[in-house]
């Protein structure tokens, strides 16, 4: 079985206030996390607050922009076109929400090494998702 | 201050429905209580706590409800954990009971849930939402990847999946209200189509139209009416979210309300004689019988094999209703209806093919929400008598 990659239209995400430094630098090729300065961890997703200290010394920092999948679902029946979900873990060492893109959907495999590629959504930031390397 | 001892069950019903017309959804909502309260042998006018979740209509909680019924209460909650949110209630119900607050508790579910996908209602100020919507999340794939997940790490296979829907299966063929009575294989669950990898069609659970009601209430009451007595004795509740990122989606919240409501109860898993196991999914329950210490952790797929959870065949008797897989999943909440089948099985009420013999103690688990992002827990235990 293969099931190859397809462009998806990507609803413009709504933001909220404190959202827009990672839509931008999204928009600009760039991966940001929010890094807490007082635990020295970072978090995802980005908030005001620390979820690990609850302290306000937070911000954003790029990262690597390279992980591993840690799972995935090829979804086939939920949109015009299939696609593959997946949560990556960022070397860095936390998880995020995401697609697989640009590969044989059905070769995709849990532990397999990803790098942060972007996709544009309709009208608005563009949106990292990961290709396999 | 405990729960146990302090309220039990005295009615139930389950609306015989699943493809419901010409019905407004205060008046299902309205007819399950009345289904209820007759079951127990009370009247509304006993009713003095009424709860509700969001299926009920309006967004003030229960109060246009508790006025379209015309009940004046003292006690309410409208707590949302999704279909898991009717163990919340009853579990509320029963605080509220044990503080005084009230001594009879109406809890309703109901909806329409046909036909296909409800669209997700994704409230823009939810601060998680701009970084999950992009990527396509439905409720499928976010249990998908919870099923990938566990076979990766523990070698589950869609096989073992499938016996969730098999042994379920096996139970609907008695129930004439089930929405799917046709006794299915292994073969059947992993040959149906895939809909998000690894998770088949014959792996989610059915989309009814429904409801049902569930009336808590005080010892005292209880001893007055005429039914078989069924008293709660732990409950526990606990939600689980993607902490900050260091996610691990090989268990579920169910790993902390097992344990609160077993140490509340004073029993352990091997005292169960009975399970209702919410089944969104085939995954769901072999996450959450591993997470409430009926298996080890990762053992849940050879855990149900082989008839395990099959009624007379099996080791633990699970969703002798049919479940959310073949009976049905009102309004995509099938909380209510794994309070009811314990009931019915505590009481000697379920049907006579699928009757737990000597059923003393039950238990019964919701989960409601996605299984990889966010979801509430609850667990109930009730005893008979």
């Amino acid at each position: 079985m293969t099931t190859p990659y397809q462009e998806r239209k990507i609803p413009a995400p709504k933001l909220n206030y404190g959202d827009e430094p990672y839509f931008d630098a999204a928009t600009q090729g760039k991966l940001m996390m929010k890094y807490c300065n007082d635990c020295k961890q970072y978090h995802h997703y980005p908030r005001a607050l620390c979820p690990f200290c609850f302290s306000d010394k937070t911000e954003f920092k790029q990262v690597k922009g390279t992980g591993t999948v840690y799972s995935f679902s090829v979804t086939r029946t939920s949109g015009p076109v299939p696609y593959a979900i997946a949560y990556v873990t960022l070397d860095e060492g936390i998880t995020m929400l995401t697609n697989i893109v640009d590969c044989d959907l059905d070769t995709i495999r849990c532990g397999q090494k990803v790098e942060v590629t972007f996709k544009p959504s309709e009208d608005g930031p563009a949106i990292p998702m990961f290709k396999l390397i | 201050m405990s729960i146990k001892d302090k309220a039990y069950i005295a009615g139930i019903f389950e609306h015989p429905a699943r493809k419901i017309a010409n019905m407004s959804l205060a008046q299902l909502h309205a007819e399950c209580a009345k289904g209820a309260l007759e079951d127990a042998g009370l009247t509304i006018h006993d009713v003095d706590g009424y709860y509700c979740s969001t299926d009920a209509p309006g967004s003030l909680g229960g109060i246009n409800m508790i006025d379209y019924m015309g009940l004046t209460v003292k006690h309410s909650d409208s707590t949302n954990t999704g279909g898991s949110s009717y163990l919340y209630l009853v579990a509320h119900a029963a605080e509220a009971i044990a503080a005084g607050k009230c001594s009879v508790a109406l809890i309703t579910c109901a909806g329409f849930g046909r036909p296909g996908t409800i669209a997700r209602d994704l409230d823009t100020a939810i601060p998680d939402t701009p970084f999950e919507m992009p990527y396509g999340p439905v409720t499928v794939n976010l249990y998908a990847l919870a099923a990938m997940r566990h076979m990766y790490e523990f070698g589950t296979t869609s096989e073992q999946l499938a016996w969730v829907k098999v042994s379920a299966s096996h139970h609907a063929q008695h129930n004439p209200n089930a929405y799917l009575k046709k006794v299915v294989t292994v073969e059947d669950v992993v040959n149906s189509p895939l809909i998000a990898d690894p998770l088949h069609r014959m792996d989610c659970c059915v989309v009814t139209d429904g409801g049902g009601a569930v009336i808590v209430v005080s010892p005292e009451i209880a001893k007055s009416l005429k039914r078989p007595l069924v008293k709660l004795i732990g409950a526990g509740e606990s939600p689980k979210g993607q902490m900050g990122g260091k996610i691990d989606i090989t268990y579920t919240g169910a790993v902390r309300s097992g344990p609160i409501a077993f140490a509340e109860a004073g029993v352990k898993p091997s005292d169960i004689k009975y399970a209702s196991i919410y089944d969104s999914f085939t995954i769901t329950v072999v996450m959450t019988l591993e997470d409430l210490g009926f298996c080890k952790k990762g053992e849940g797929g050879k855990f149900v094999m082989d008839g395990n959870l099959i009624s007379g065949v099996g080791k633990l008797p699970f969703n002798t209703d049919g479940g959310g897989m073949c009976n049905n999943h009102p309004v995509n909440r099938g909380g209510i209806t794994k309070i009811i089948e314990a009931v019915r099985q505590l009481r000697g009420e379920a049907h006579p093919l699928v009757q737990v013999k000597n059923c003393d103690i039950a238990l019964a688990h919701g989960t409601g929400g996605s299984l990889s992002t966010r979801h509430g827990s609850a667990t109930l235990i009730m005893e008979r008598g």
